[in-house]
């Protein structure tokens, strides 16, 4: 009985699937002509970079990525939406920078390219451009639901000196002022995003990292299994809202 | 980087009012900024943008230190006839970049 009661307290800050709103929803309305405007997203210039690395032969297999993909607006539609997404070779759910680097490293034979280098965001860039407007659909199923499970155990675990949890914030205030700032709901809809306040372009884990060192916990390196699962639930927590990177944020 | 994204009406009516909008980027480096180890970063900013209608200049921007990165300039002109609009920036370690568009006015 008593265990029933603690399930059903634990999961009443979760946010119903009608209410759940992108950080679009909560930002200026100058912020939101930035993004909606692609000459005067930032973002877009991450994008036609990717697109010139796109068509771009590399590495030792002298290989572009456009001669086996093809053209990108027909064959990467919806990718973005659906990563992390299973790798078999990797028993684990892969991100779209990991999968990016896998491709470089088997097909391509050229070095993998490093966390939030100028390559790597343009080409995630590129790709997640063309998802815009697809509905956000990662794959839950026997492989994937461990790893859903030890990221929605990491969005509820209290971390770091301010012994904070992501749902504190995000589930159970959002709507709410953090200092300036409106608090989100935390939905990964638009990334990579170029937000203001980097001045740049970022990936999602860049900002779950910002989070950590935030609520002042150790940041998880880059492509640690810890982000990886939770970048894996934050998409599941937002199934269905429709993808729009590169989005600008404050 | 892809360099600059600028948005040019392709055609106008001659007397037309136009909004050219322009997207560059660029570090915007202050120069008031240290490295971890206390080294100042050198400042490395744009400093002057040049907009020109068939030669003629149309606008002209001085750009400082607190001007955010990838610089976003839109402004807005009368279309009088065919050409070429040409852009310019200029700016410290010697950068400088130019782009031109044209635009048919009838």
């Amino acid at each position: 009985m008593c265990v029933v009661v603690l399930a059903a307290s634990a999961s009443a800050g979760e946010i119903p699937l009608t209410e759940r709103r992108s950080g679009y929803d909560l930002m200026s309305r100058e912020t939101r002509a930035m993004q909606d405007d692609d000459t005067a997203n930032p973002g877009m210039l991450w994008v036609l970079e990717g697109e010139s690395l796109w068509n771009k032969k590399t590495g030792d297999a002298g290989r572009a990525c456009a001669e086996c993909h093809g053209e990108a607006r027909a064959s990467m539609k919806g990718v973005a939406a659906r990563h992390p997404a299973f790798d078999a070779a990797r028993g684990r759910p892969v991100t779209l920078e990991q999968r990016v680097n896998l491709c470089r490293v088997d097909r391509q034979k050229a070095p993998p390219l490093a966390y939030e280098s100028k390559e790597l965001l343009a080409l995630t860039a590129y790709l997640a451009r063309q998802s815009r407007g697809v509905p956000i659909d990662v794959a839950i199923d026997q492989r994937t639901q461990p790893f859903l499970d030890a990221g929605r155990a990491t969005f509820y675990r209290r971390q770091g000196q301010l012994n904070l949890a992501c749902n504190q914030c995000h589930d159970d205030n959002w709507g709410r002022r953090l200092a300036g700032n409106v608090v989100p709901q935390a939905h990964p809809t638009g990334y990579p995003l170029y937000r203001l306040e980097w001045q740049s372009l970022g990936s999602l884990q860049r900002r779950l990292r910002g989070c950590l060192t935030g609520i002042r916990a150790e940041p998880y390196e880059y492509g640690a299994a810890e982000l990886v699962d939770l970048e894996l639930f934050l998409m599941w927590r937002a199934r269905g809202m429709p993808f729009e990177a590169p989005a600008v944020r404050p | 980087m892809a360099s600059a994204l600028i948005n040019v009406p392709p055609r106008a009516k001659r007397g037309e009012i136009i909004e050219i909008k322009t997207l560059i980027s660029h570090p915007m480096e202050t120069g008031y900024r240290r490295t971890q180890l206390g080294g100042a970063i050198p400042r490395d900013i744009i400093r002057t943008f040049v907009c020109t209608y068939n030669g003629t200049e149309i606008f002209r921007a001085e750009l400082h230190p607190a001007i955010a990165a990838n610089p976003f300039i839109a402004f807005s002109t009368v279309a009088t006839e065919s050409g070429t609009l040409a852009f310019q920036w200029t700016g410290d370690r010697g950068f400088s970049e130019t782009e031109s568009v044209a635009i048919t006015v009838d």
